[in-house]
């Protein structure tokens, strides 16, 4: 199988900045897979996600979207059509004053039939919960359903992978279960190819892939099982572990001999019966 | 108490005349504002009244809803009346005492220029109370294009009027938020001199400013994510329908017309 997204030795360095964002990243994102980002705050986490749809175009290396290389300005809609952004803001990037006139702009802006994008955008609304809401004003919306109605946004362009750039920073716990469900969802039963960038170590654990960045270079690449149990490792790049793993050290420096591969709240309960059985 | 504003007026509905086309209605207004301007008898004003009253009637407006947003009118028609009424000349003087004198001509104008105003008013309150600000927007954008073929950018114009609107609630609840932060670090809004007051606004314009800028860059990203390429090309999800209702209100329309006209040449 093809990579989606390729992306092959990329550099950049932002205007007036002392050193470089990215510094010789390489990946393949293939198609289906959830892959989280994570790194602390400067780690070029945020600068990785703008490469994958061409709103920056590295000064270095190449980035292939199903093949297109993203420096190309011709491929810049093709690109930005299969690959879609979702931000951290979620009142800053919704364009109407009715849910479902804004979910229809990007079909709208790609031309397609008036017919097909009702389909679109009613579709893109049921998946991820908001139908009942399309004719609401975003602004009287909770930020997690404002998150969700920027995501269907999105999805009504018919995306191959969704990227998604700390998208539950400004939001309640309930709002960010919210957003992760539907995420989750959208990946496992759509199909769609997700990138989270994030650094709620606790929003990796269910992803198929965790990618730790660390002054533009990434330092681990592995599964959530494998990254996770490198708790010295994640501590040395500034970054702390979930919840569950944190627990599950303390338990075993306490003399217990859990193991160190179940991350998930239910998974880490589990193991823990199991040992005190 | 700033989310108290409301833009536009618009009183959500089902009744005919909110299920009328937007462009209709907006040629009907236009239509209807011509119209008051042609009458030229008191039979004119009655006919005038009698439409207003009964588009009122059929779409549900109280007259409280229509005396409350002709309240801010208030000076201009006491101003136009007082200034007709004292300033016009004539022979037939009704009324005189020391260098003030009213007559007939003098009290018939005021009383028809404020007439005027009021009809024209409560008229156009008819297309904001029953559209919504988004759907006005709509139609003025699908009425303007063919001015596209001469590079106005309706389009982007229409579209800058959208995320305005959009925007204002969003910016309101972030102005009440500076606000409070500012009073809570002891700003003072509510006393002192008006330049006093003038200048305890900087701080409150500065970060909305500031933030204004950093959301109109934000937005401008992720509208770019989602494709947005100018309005060439572009379709819409929602089609506007002129239906058969719309063609009975433009008969309707110029029935109204023919009607001040005809009771102008009765002089009735």
């Amino acid at each position: 199988m093809d990579p989606v997204i390729r992306i092959k030795n990329i550099s950049y360095t932002y205007p007036d900045a002392d050193r470089p964002a990215l510094d010789g990243v390489s990946l393949d994102i293939m198609p289906g897979a959830f892959t989280a980002v994570l790194g602390s705050n400067g780690s070029g986490k945020s600068t990785l996600a703008k490469h994958l749809n061409a709103i920056l175009v590295p000064q270095s290396g190449k980035v292939f979207v199903d093949g297109m290389d993203t420096i190309d300005e011709g491929n810049l809609l093709a690109i930005r059509r299969r690959v879609g952004m979702v931000f951290q803001n979620p009142d800053n990037q919704i364009v109407a004053n009715v849910v479902e006139d804004d979910v229809a702009f990007a079909p709208e802006n790609l031309g397609v039939e008036p017919k097909e994008i009702r389909r679109r955008v009613d579709a893109a609304l049921k998946q991820v919960g908001m139908y009942d809401f399309r004719l609401h004003a975003p602004h009287l919306l909770s930020g997690g359903q404002k998150q969700r109605v920027a995501i269907a946004g999105v999805l009504a362009m018919d995306p191959e992978v969704l990227v998604l750039d700390e998208p539950t920073a400004m939001l309640d716990p309930r709002g960010r279960r919210e957003v992760l469900d539907a995420v989750e969802a959208l990946c496992r039963e759509r199909g769609i190819t997700v990138v989270l960038i994030t650094h709620h170590m606790d929003e990796a654990v269910g992803a198929d892939r965790v990618l730790v960045l660390d002054r533009g270079r990434i330092a681990l690449d592995g599964t959530p099982q494998q990254i996770f149990s490198q708790t010295a490792a994640l501590q040395a790049l500034r970054l702390t572990v979930p919840d569950t793993v944190a627990l599950t050290v303390r338990l075993n420096a306490a003399g217990m001999a859990l193991p160190t591969d179940a991350l998930t709240p239910a998974e880490c309960a589990a193991a823990i019966w199991e040992a005190l059985r | 108490m700033l989310k108290d504003i409301t833009l536009g007026q618009y009183f959500p509905g089902d009744t005919p005349v909110h299920r009328l086309d937007p462009r209709t209605k907006l040629i009907l207004t236009l239509v209807y504002i011509a119209a008051i301007f042609m009458v030229g008898s008191w039979g004119g004003y009655a006919l005038v009244f009698a439409a207003l009253a009964s588009v009122a009637a059929i779409a549900h407006i109280r007259p409280k809803a229509l005396l409350k947003g002709l309240k801010p009118l208030i000076f201009i028609i006491v101003f136009t009346a007082v200034l007709n009424l004292f300033f016009t000349g004539g022979d037939d003087i009704l009324f005189q005492w020391k260098f003030i004198h009213i007559t007939w001509t003098g009290l018939e104008r005021a009383v028809s220029m404020v007439l005027r105003i009021l009809l024209l008013v409560s008229g156009t309150f008819m297309l904001t109370y029953t559209t919504s600000p988004l759907a006005i927007t709509d139609a003025l954008e699908r009425l303007l294009s063919p001015l596209k073929k001469l590079h106005v950018p309706v389009y982007e114009l229409s579209l800058m009027m959208c995320i305005a609107l959009r925007f204002i609630p969003t910016l309101v609840e972030e102005t009440d938020r500076i606000m409070s932060a500012q009073k809570a670090r002891g700003a003072d809004l509510e006393t002192g001199t008006l330049p006093e007051r003038a200048r305890a606004l900087l701080p409150l314009l500065i970060p909305l400013f500031i933030s204004s800028f950093r959301r109109a860059d934000e937005l401008a990203l992720a509208m770019e994510c989602r494709c947005y390429n100018g309005g060439q090309g572009r379709t819409r999800m929602k089609q506007l329908h002129m239906a058969r209702q719309d063609a009975a209100a433009f008969a309707l329309g110029a029935l109204l017309v023919a009607g001040i006209l005809l009771l102008r040449r009765l002089g009735i």
